[in-house]
């Protein structure tokens, strides 16, 4: 027992060295490990091999009080302080008190904004441009086939309930999903149309994670936290895992200049579902 | 008979005078303990609290283990808070953690790489809390499970059953909120499914959802909100239930396993003063020394590699706390269903995510009175039944626990398929199929072998190793528990 008490006291005195000298995660850890360790087990031995162990056997009442003693203290609770004759005036308490708790649970509501209609919008307006967060508008060139970008209103990044997947698909993959497109023969030096692009909301309509995860080969959209599955080529609709509504889609436009505008705000809510979110 | 000592079995007995009523006459008696009686007359009650008798067998220590926990969580938790800063703000970090140098990100996430990084021994400090939180709910788990399959919760310990139930959910959300503090890429993105699991229940939902964040998620209120449930509001809730979980226990007295001299109306083991008080406080050191150990060099939570906590951002795989697999598990397995019925949309998260886990709870809670209504049997036990003498209640505990094994497994389903090479849609349909197979199996094969074993019991035939015989002063052979 001396020799375990000895260990914590070597490792305590080690432990403010260490301290002194800066410290270092592990070594602290080991010696306050000794320390603690040792204490413990030195009291544990103590306990078990010098101590006396008596064992006691003590009897057990039964923990009932007697009908005598309940009814007695039901009386004192009630007829020494009248309620029996003074019924009114308990239901007038009983009233007043239920109206303070009212009154005083109203700051409640302070703690949050009245949902309202915000869980239906983002901060898509026609017109706005899509951009990457911080930058310029995406031009269609920069986005090479089987590319994904994150894109914001305007690059205004403020509000992640409007990051939206801006995909290019690639003129192949859109004829085979059977979408009018532009493109007749797919090749390499023919400028990107627009119907190579499709835009999802990026909130998972699950539980509202980022769908982060794009397997291009497949043109299927992943979401990493619970692998819910959207086929991009097919509106995004749920194919696998937990999700059950399809991405809302972004309407945007293919401007002269290689940028891209929304038309529009999504036209459904973004993210998880909510009872009344058909209203 | 008021009270009875005997020796230990094969052990040394010296002191066999109980200790004598010292002589204390007013005025004669001197020292810091007569100061304080006489000004507390509290010399006989700490003197029959020291003599509180406990059995003498492991699994009792687990409550005790849950306890430890929690005073270490306390302590190294109120270190932490020195350092730490409750805010979504943001700030430019320019700490010696090179890869981060010149980021955005909240003045959180900051003061927890300078924990890491900058305050000596705050690493250490912080792992530690991390583990002991870990070890402080699967305690509780076992704990709950020692009550239940023995039986434990049985009259009159009914109301300790249903105390304990709520420790344990504190348990769970103390762990979620303090999880979220250091508002990290993953911690984020556990609140925002919490939050969508919230936004689900029936119309209230979006309301419930936006007085507990602040608003439509991500919001800058919830850091300092969480900060207040972890450091207040929860640990006092915590501390005051344990008070009364603990009252209950000294007022009910112990319960104890068959064998030797334990019968219903007695309580067999030794007194808290000195043996029980040495190895509890013993086992105090013991639990922190582990909980050093862990923390010194099993890495937990490395949030400088996860990064800030951007909501258009996520990184795979996710995994929760392990505590909370079995909820994330729940929610990946769902099938999707989102049915649209005159207007009114059930969300895909409401079954897996509120009505399973509230049914599963509320069964958990009300266990002790479903099983008196079930059996019939509201009478008052104080002897524990041994696993298999109850098979419908071992059966039903091994298949809620079969449930959440598999739940719990499910929610990690993309490192299952990126380690064994599975495609997740495969492991996705057989978790859905084991989640609901499993615990019937589980449950038959549970109820199968007690029944067998009561069946081999009732033979007679050679004592089953592990037990052992007593003989006892009349000079029959009695049965020892452990």
């Amino acid at each position: 027992v001396l020799a375990l008490f000895g260990i914590t006291g070597v490792c305590g005195i080690a432990l403010l060295v260490v301290y002194a000298l800066g410290g270092q995660t592990q070594v602290e850890g080991v010696l306050l490990f000794g320390a603690l360790g040792g204490l413990g087990a030195g009291i544990v031995v103590w306990g078990q091999r010098l101590m006396p162990a008596r064992v006691r056997i003590e009897p057990r009442e039964p923990i009932t009080m007697a009908p005598r003693a309940i009814a007695e203290l039901e009386e004192t609770l009630t007829e020494e302080a009248g309620f029996s004759r003074r019924r009114l005036l308990v239901v007038g308490l009983g009233g007043a008190l239920a109206s303070l708790a009212a009154a005083l649970a109203i700051p409640v509501f302070s703690l949050g904004p009245a949902p309202g209609r915000s869980l239906f919008v983002t901060s898509w307006r026609a017109g706005r441009r899509l951009a990457i967060a911080g930058g310029s508008p995406v031009r269609a060139s920069d986005v090479p086939v089987g590319g994904v970008l994150t894109v914001f209103p305007d690059g205004d990044g403020s509000d992640p309930n409007a990051s939206t997947l801006l995909i290019r698909v690639g003129p192949d993959a859109a004829a085979t999903a059977g979408r009018p497109s532009a493109s007749q023969a797919p090749d390499a030096g023919q400028p990107p149309s627009a119907t190579d692009f499709v835009a999802y909301s990026k909130i998972c309509t699950h539980a509202g994670c980022p769908v982060g995860l794009y397997r291009s080969s497949e043109h299927v959209l992943i979401c990493p936290c619970h692998q819910s599955e959207f086929d991009v080529l097919d509106g995004a609709r749920p194919i696998n895992g937990p999700a059950a509504r399809s991405l809302p889609a972004l309407p945007f436009r293919l401007e002269a200049d290689g940028t891209f505008t929304a038309l529009g705000d999504f036209p459904e809510p973004v993210g998880p579902s909510f009872w009344d979110m058909h209203r | 008979m008021t009270e009875d000592e005997r020796p230990a079995p094969g052990r040394t007995h010296l002191d066999v005078t109980p200790p004598s009523e010292t002589a204390r006459e007013p005025g004669r008696s001197g020292g810091i303990l007569a100061w304080l009686d006489e000004r507390t007359s509290a010399a006989r009650i700490v003197r029959a609290g020291m003599r509180k008798v406990f059995p003498d067998h492991w699994s009792f220590l687990l409550g005790e283990i849950a306890l430890f926990c929690f005073v270490i969580l306390v302590l190294t938790g109120t270190f932490l808070t020195f350092f730490y800063v409750p805010s979504a703000a943001d700030v430019t970090y320019d700490g010696p953690y090179a890869p981060m140098v010149g980021r955005e990100v909240s003045a959180a996430y900051d003061s927890v790489l300078r924990i890491s990084f900058e305050t000596t021994a705050g690493l250490l400090m912080r792992q530690i809390h991390h583990w002991a939180a870990l070890v402080f709910v699967a305690v509780v788990v076992l704990h709950l499970c020692r009550v239940f399959f023995t039986g434990a919760f049985r009259r009159p310990r009914e109301l300790n059953w249903i105390v304990g139930f709520i420790l344990l959910a504190l348990a769970m959300a103390l762990g979620f909120t303090g999880y979220s503090l250091p508002d990290d890429l993953l911690s984020g993105t556990g609140a925002r499914i919490a939050y969508s699991a919230a936004l689900s229940i029936p119309f209230v939902g979006p309301w419930l959802a936006s007085l507990a964040f602040g608003g439509e998620f991500p919001t800058d209120a919830f850091i300092s909100r969480f900060y207040v449930l972890h450091i207040m509001l929860l640990p006092g809730a915590v501390a005051v239930l344990i008070v009364g979980h603990i009252a209950l226990l000294v007022l009910q007295k112990h319960t104890q396993y068959r064998g030797g001299p334990a019968r219903e109306d007695n309580v067999v083991g030794r007194s808290f003063w000195p043996v029980q008080a040495f190895l509890s406080s013993g086992l105090f050191f013991l639990t922190a020394a582990i909980c050093s150990l862990l923390g010194a060099f099993f890495q937990i939570n490395p949030i400088w590699l996860f990064g800030p906590f951007d909501a258009a951002i996520v990184s795979s795989p996710a995994q929760p706390d392990w505590y909370v697999g079995w909820l994330d598990g729940a929610l990946r397995i769902f099938p999707p269903f989102e049915p649209t019925i005159l207007g009114i949309t059930i969300p895909s998260p409401f079954i897996p995510g509120i009505v399973i886990p509230g049914v599963l709870f509320t069964i958990v809670a009300l266990w002790p009175f479903l099983e008196a209504r079930f059996t019939r049997d509201d009478r008052p036990h104080h002897l524990l039944d041994r696993l298999w003498e109850h098979p419908r209640r071992t059966a039903t505990g091994v298949a809620i626990l079969t449930f959440f094994a598999v739940l719990t497994l499910a929610g990690g389903n993309d490192v299952l398929a990126f380690a064994f090479g599975f495609e997740v849609e495969f492991l996705t349909l057989l978790f859905r199929w084991l989640a609901v197979l499993l615990p019937i199996a589980a449950w038959i094969v549970t109820y199968r072998l007690c029944r067998a074993r009561i069946v081999e019991g009732e033979r007679p035939g050679p004592p089953l190793a592990g037990h052992a015989l007593v003989r006892g002063p009349e000079g029959g052979f009695e049965e020892l528990a452990e």
